[in-house]
């Protein structure tokens, strides 16, 4: 188990091209952080500095109190689960998952008694024997799991290791994953671009855009209080609606007047700090399930907009509805029982409690 | 007409007669798979005949070599047309200036230098592909370019360069002479590096991070994914060096150190021609590079890289 921290760490490529800028993070010992962000973030390329594949151009890593820029990865005492499994193909799983304790010089003994306990942990006995391409796609990934733990790192490192398993065995990989770090509770970092991936196992997230971190905090904080308009889009499942339009103080009320001349009145907690933004140019974020659903409907200020229903797609458990305004497409996330027909046009309760602003020109939230 | 008229004439009117006379059901069919069998026959009995013919005069009596073109017919089969006189005189002892030599000297030599050469040459051009193909350095695409480039230089025009650069370093009639100029193929490297591409960078960085050093790496990990290019390498290389005439010719004096080419070909010099006993050498030079295709074979067909990632 250890601590990691990274300190103003950077990653140029030649051509100025800069993946990474100003990262600072400590991962404290035994935390599941998660690094989630779009592809080209920097994110994977973070995760390679900390594993040595990288050379990084500026700052400093330390695992522990061991500042490990220099140190090369087989002395870093971690271990990385590759997205494409990386299995030796030409060893069977028992030799693949020996082969770093061979390196290591354990007595034979040892090796054969973690690589049967992990084994045992994750389902492998029977496939000891078998080689990589005689597995299935969950079972490799398993074995490249076991690969890492049975080396007993301080550290753990996740690239995209779910990606490329189909969506129900990832639904399952993710699971086990989660109890695997419960069980062996090491320091485990997670690159994924998937944010549901990130909101399901991380104890904290680092959301990362243009190699920059945009926010870093535990998944229901990140989603209730995201600090800028691209972590507020990027978390949450559709994703947040937009609406431009700007401040309106009426006598004691403010309100949010939309570009297609939609009024919503601001919950009276936030009328204090809105007062001051009279009349000036704001982004609304509403979260589809703050849009006509029965929180909507039971939340202290309710505000109504119109809109004509696009599309409609059921998920089963809740639908999802597709609506246009004059200007603006949003999406509402329904119950499931209620019915909408396409061109209809509807009314709807918006949940202005929950409702989030963004500056117009830098794009941080409005707090 | 002759012979040959008629053969062609037979195997023409019976593709004729099952055409357009057919028989019985799918006649047509028929015919087409007949041609196609005599068509791929006739090519088969054209590459094999040379080969045919070498097994042939390595077992006539030198009396009657030049008597047939094939066997003589089987009336006329006896220990005084057909018999081993040829390889008993091969494997007889040869008195040169030098002393007694027996020709399985030559074999031997051969069998020393083509073994050595080829794994002295996978190994340079192996590790230097794997340079090329797995780390980025500067000035590795005109490497590259370079290397490529001298692929396009006839090897006789390089011949007097390296005989002076053989002389100079002392090397004549020894076997460095043979083998270092080709320690490290461009053609090899080139080869090997397109192998390379196809391992994953990820499972030099998966071993990297186990604790396996570069040469480990290679050794462990790249080499045993292309076994198949290996395998394929191996056979040219050893063939080359098994075949090769002009550079042991040219480098080699001593009797004794000779190799099985230069050795055979003075079976068949300006004053004596002993084609008997050259022929039946030749089938017997050919015997090592056949049991190494053979061996070899099964190395060729599929790769070893399944498995590895997500395919």
């Amino acid at each position: 188990m250890a601590t990691v921290t990274l300190v103003d760490v950077g990653k140029n490529y030649p051509g100025d091209i800069k993946a990474v800028e100003d990262f600072n993070l400590v991962i404290e010992d035994g935390e599941f952080i998660v690094l989630v962000g779009p592809s080209g973030c920097g994110k994977s390329t973070t995760l390679r500095m900390i594993a040595g594949l990288e050379d990084i151009t500026e700052g400093e890593i330390s695992i522990d109190d061991r500042i490990v820029n220099r140190v090369s990865p087989k002395d870093r005492d971690i271990a990385m689960v590759f997205q494409n499994y990386a299995l030796y193909p030409h060893m069977s799983v028992r030799e693949n998952m020996a082969f770093s304790l061979k390196l290591r010089k354990y007595p034979k003994t040892e090796i054969e008694a973690r690589i049967n306990d992990v084994a045992q942990m994750l389902g492998l006995t029977d496939l000891l024997h078998r080689k990589p391409r005689a597995l299935s796609g969950g079972q490799r990934q398993r074995v490249a799991v076991g690969r890492a733990i049975v080396r007993q790192p301080s550290v753990f490192l996740f690239d995209e290791p779910l990606s490329n398993l189909d969506a129900k065995l990832r639904v399952q990989m993710r699971v086990e994953l989660s109890q695997l770090h419960n069980e062996i509770n090491t320091t485990m970092i997670y690159v994924t671009h998937d944010q549901v991936e990130a909101m399901t196992m991380g104890d904290r997230i680092v959301v990362m855009n243009e190699g920059l971190i945009q926010q870093v905090a535990d998944p229901i904080t990140l989603y209730d209080r995201p600090v800028n308009k691209f972590v507020a889009s990027f978390i949450g499942t559709p994703p947040m609606n937009f609406f431009d339009g700007h401040i309106l103080a009426q006598n004691s009320s403010i309100a949010f007047l939309s570009e297609d001349g939609m009024q919503l009145q601001i919950a009276e907690q936030q009328t204090k700090k809105f007062r001051q933004l009279d009349k000036q140019k704001v982004v609304l974020g509403i979260r589809p399930e703050h849009i006509g659903s029965a929180i909507a409907e039971n939340s202290e200020t309710v505000g109504r907009i119109s809109a004509v229903v696009d599309v409609v797609e059921p998920m089963g458990a809740e639908t999802y509805v597709y609506l246009k305004s004059e200007t603006t497409s949003f999406v509402s996330r329904v119950d499931s029982h209620k019915k909408y027909m396409v061109g209809e046009k509807i009314e709807l309760a918006v949940a202005m409690d929950r409702a989030h602003f963004f500056d117009v020109n830098t794009d941080k939230a409005i707090l | 007409m002759n012979n040959t008229h008629l053969t062609f004439f037979f195997f023409g009117f019976v593709f004729f007669f099952l055409y357009f006379f057919p028989f019985m059901p799918r006649g047509k069919q028929i015919a087409l798979v007949y041609l196609r069998y005599l068509v791929l026959t006739s090519i088969a009995a054209l590459i094999l005949a040379p080969f045919f013919w070498l097994v042939c005069s390595a077992f006539k009596d030198p009396e009657v070599l030049m008597a047939y073109t094939f066997l003589p017919p089987v009336s006329e089969w006896s220990s005084q047309t057909l018999n081993f006189s040829n390889l008993k005189k091969l494997f007889e002892k040869e008195e040169t200036l030098e002393g007694a030599i027996y020709f399985w000297q030559y074999i031997v030599n051969s069998f020393f230098l083509a073994s050595t050469s080829t794994m002295v040459t996978l190994f340079f051009s192996s590790l230097g592909g794997y340079a090329l193909a797995k780390y980025e350095f500067r000035g590795r695409s005109f490497l590259i370019l370079f290397m490529l480039g001298t692929m396009m230089i006839p090897a006789m025009l390089l011949l007097s360069p390296l005989y002076h650069l053989i002389h100079k370093m002392n090397w004549m009639d020894t076997y460095w002479a043979l083998i270092v100029p080709g320690a490290c193929s461009a053609f090899g490297m080139f080869l090997f590096r397109q192998a390379f591409f196809s391992v994953p960078s990820t499972l030099v960085e998966a071993a990297r991070i186990d604790g396996c050093g570069e040469f480990g790496i290679y050794l462990n990990i790249v080499m045993p994914l292309v076994r198949p290019i290996t395998a394929a390498f191996c056979l040219i290389s050893f063939l080359g060096s098994w075949n090769a005439f002009i550079a042991p010719d040219v480098f080699i004096q001593t009797q004794s150190k000779l190799t099985l080419t230069v050795a055979l070909n003075q079976y068949v010099d300006l004053y004596d021609q002993q084609y008997g006993i050259f022929l039946a050498g030749t089938l017997l030079a050919i015997i090592p590079p056949a049991i190494l295709f053979f061996s070899l074979e099964k190395e060729f067909v599929g790769g070893l890289t399944s498995g590895a990632i997500k395919g």
